[in-house]
């Protein structure tokens, strides 16, 4: 049974209806009144759909039917050869990385991974990793590099775990690293947002060339329950901090944050693992054409270029 | 992104004054009555127990630079409320309001000096200014001085005091994390040295880009260090913080920290430790070529 969320309540009213009237149109003969339902039906998902507010969104964006990255991951890639560790202290669940060839070219993966139910929910740390799993995401990376592949990177994070462990060995250099080397790595680096994107932990694996979010996806500098906790001193105020924050990928484009958005199926991605993943499959290969086109040098003195610009700022008179 | 937090065991050179208008200031970790002006001398660290008070930034620029030779660039630079943010009050008013409070007009001094004669481009953080939070404009002075160091041949210090990235500009405030560490992935490859300073507190996304990227780096004793501010990961895990959490020692312990320096041995410190770096870098760059503004 599909999760449905409080603003789509409509949507399912209507859809249990129309399919209890369909179980019934054997016998009698109510076609007229029927299609005029799901014509409704497809006029209320647009209606709700096209005009969904920020909050909604991080709703979509943390769905528990949303699709993981291992689910795109087996979607878009054939022979994806998962590779463990990080040399230095353990394995972390909640970044995946490998190779695998998406269409024609060899990939270097990386991404968040979250569970989907509790045994896997915690397997995977709730897609919070340790600073082992920017250091796993780094050798990886740096392995594309020595290799020649491009890196393509899933984002999805609630934020990077604030633990003691963590803390003990070294979160903030492990995420600070993955930055400076991420921004010159000689390869191409795609992002890709599928979910959440909450702070420092999502761009640890998110410094790059081109940084595309899925439509329904959230990016900010904190979740908006933690903002609305510090700035309003209240859990109350998320709807409100989330409308603040600026954190949708149509106001992100605005800022020049990122470079594109992914159509989702209409609905969410939640509603359609397939098309999904054709969306995000379609949008990274054309970016790598770009960027492949592009001698090495220039890619490099593009990405500083890029982020160089990065904010917004003014001169007092 | 814990600095509304009020930190009760770290007393400032800044609110004291207030507090205590007499000439004697109390010290909060050994109970110590300290006559200001020898404070003051000892550079805010107590006479008795070493605890390091909180400094303003230009105090730091006393402390490490040769008298007169700061050099500051980029003075006017402001925040501009690109998200017309708005909480409890708006972004804009919060400005408004802390630029004329602290005569500050973000959280960060950058510019030129020089520490026993050796040119250098510096960074100093203001942790006054709404916490010492890192937006556009500290994302973006700090990259133009480190462009400057790279162009000049500097050595590049950052003294880092912040609560965090900015949430007030929400995921350009993140960008400035991934800005500033690509300025110092090219001073890298130019081999060229950084030396970061960790002073109380250096959390959050300062810690999680520039502040942790130190060919050295350096901290005060008892300066708070995280990336996750101890409230925050108290509430995650549930379980009692382990002794001197965070501080600068514990940092020192688990590998984090090159060093602990006293500040009274700060300026001869930074002063070795470029003459060990000096090899690419240009020692006769004459800082009075730079315009200041
Ligand atoms: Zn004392």
């Amino acid at each position: 049974m599909a999760v449905i969320l409080e603003f789509e309540k409509p949507i399912a009213d209507l859809e249990m209806k129309i399919s209890e009237m369909e179980s019934l149109s054997d016998n009698v003969d109510i076609s007229p009144e029927l299609e005029g339902l799901k014509k409704k039906l497809e006029q209320m998902r647009e209606e709700i759909y096209s005009n969904l507010t920020p909050w909604q969104k991080v709703q979509l964006a943390r769905h528990p039917d949303r699709p993981r990255s291992l689910d795109y991951i087996e979607r878009m890639a054939v022979g994806f050869v998962e590779l463990h560790g990080d040399r230095l202290f353990g394995d972390d669940h909640a970044i995946v990385g490998g190779f695998g060839k998406i269409e024609h070219k060899e990939f270097m993966i990386i991404s968040q991974q979250k569970g989907k139910d509790t045994k896997s929910h915690v397997y995977r740390n709730f897609g919070m990793p340790n600073p082992e799993g920017y250091r796993k995401a780094l050798r990886l990376m740096n392995m594309a590099a020595k290799f020649g592949r491009p890196i393509l990177t899933l984002i999805d994070t609630p934020g990077a775990y604030p633990g003691i462990g963590a803390e003990e060995r070294g979160q903030a250099e492990a995420i600070a690293r993955n930055l400076l080397v991420m921004s010159r790595l000689p390869v191409p680096i795609i992002c890709v947002i599928i979910g959440e994107g909450a702070s420092g932990g999502a761009l640890g694996i998110g410094v790059g060339d081109r940084l595309l979010m899925m439509e329904n996806t959230w990016y900010s500098v904190i979740a908006p329950e933690s903002c609305s906790s510090i700035l309003w001193r209240s859990w109350e105020f998320k709807e409100k901090a989330a409308s603040a924050l600026k954190l949708t990928a149509d106001d992100l484009m605005k800022f020049d944050v990122i470079d594109g958005i992914i159509k989702e199926p209409v609905g969410g991605a939640n509603r359609d693992y397939v098309l999904a993943a054709k969306n995000v499959k379609e949008a990274v290969m054309k970016e790598l054409e770009t960027l492949e086109q592009m001698p090495v040098q220039e890619m490099l003195n593009a990405r500083i270029e890029k982020y160089s610009k990065m904010g917004r700022w003014g001169e007092m008179k | 992104m814990n600095w509304f937090q009020r930190t009760k065991d770290r007393i400032s050179e800044g609110t004291e004054k207030k507090e205590l208008p007499n000439v004697w200031t109390k010290c909060d970790n050994c109970g110590e009555i300290l006559y200001k002006k020898d404070l003051e001398k000892n550079l805010y660290v107590c006479l008795k127990c070493s605890y390091h008070f909180r400094v303003f930034a230009k105090t730091y620029l006393q402390i490490i630079l040769d008298p007169k030779t700061f050099k500051p660039i980029d003075k006017n630079m402001i925040a501009v409320d690109p998200l017309e943010f708005t909480d409890t009050k708006k972004y804009s008013d919060r400005i408004k309001t802390t630029v004329s409070k602290t005569g500050l007009k973000d959280a960060v001094h950058t510019g030129y000096g020089k520490i026993h004669g050796r040119p250098i481009a510096i960074a100093v953080m203001d942790f006054g200014f709404i916490g010492g939070s890192m937006g556009s404009v500290v994302g973006e002075k700090i990259s133009r001085i480190a462009d400057g160091a790279l162009e000049h041949k500097l050595p590049f210090i950052i003294v880092s005091a912040s609560g965090g990235a900015r949430m007030m500009e929400g995921a350009l405030s993140l960008m400035q994390m991934a800005k500033t560490s690509a300025k110092l992935a090219l001073l890298h490859e130019a081999g060229l040295p950084f030396i970061s300073l960790l002073t109380d507190p250096t959390t959050g996304g300062v810690t999680a880009s520039f502040a942790m990227l130190g060919d050295v780096i350096l901290a005060e004793p008892g300066a708070l260090i995280g990336f996750a501010g101890p409230r925050v990961v108290k509430e995650a895990t549930g379980k009692d913080l382990p002794e001197g959490f965070q501080r600068a020692e514990f940092l020192l312990e688990h590998g984090f920290v090159d060093l602990i320096v006293n500040r009274k041995e700060l300026k001869d410190t930074l002063s070795r430790l470029l003459v060990f770096f000096e090899k690419n870098t240009d020692t006769n760059f004459d800082i009075n070529q730079i315009n200041s503004n």
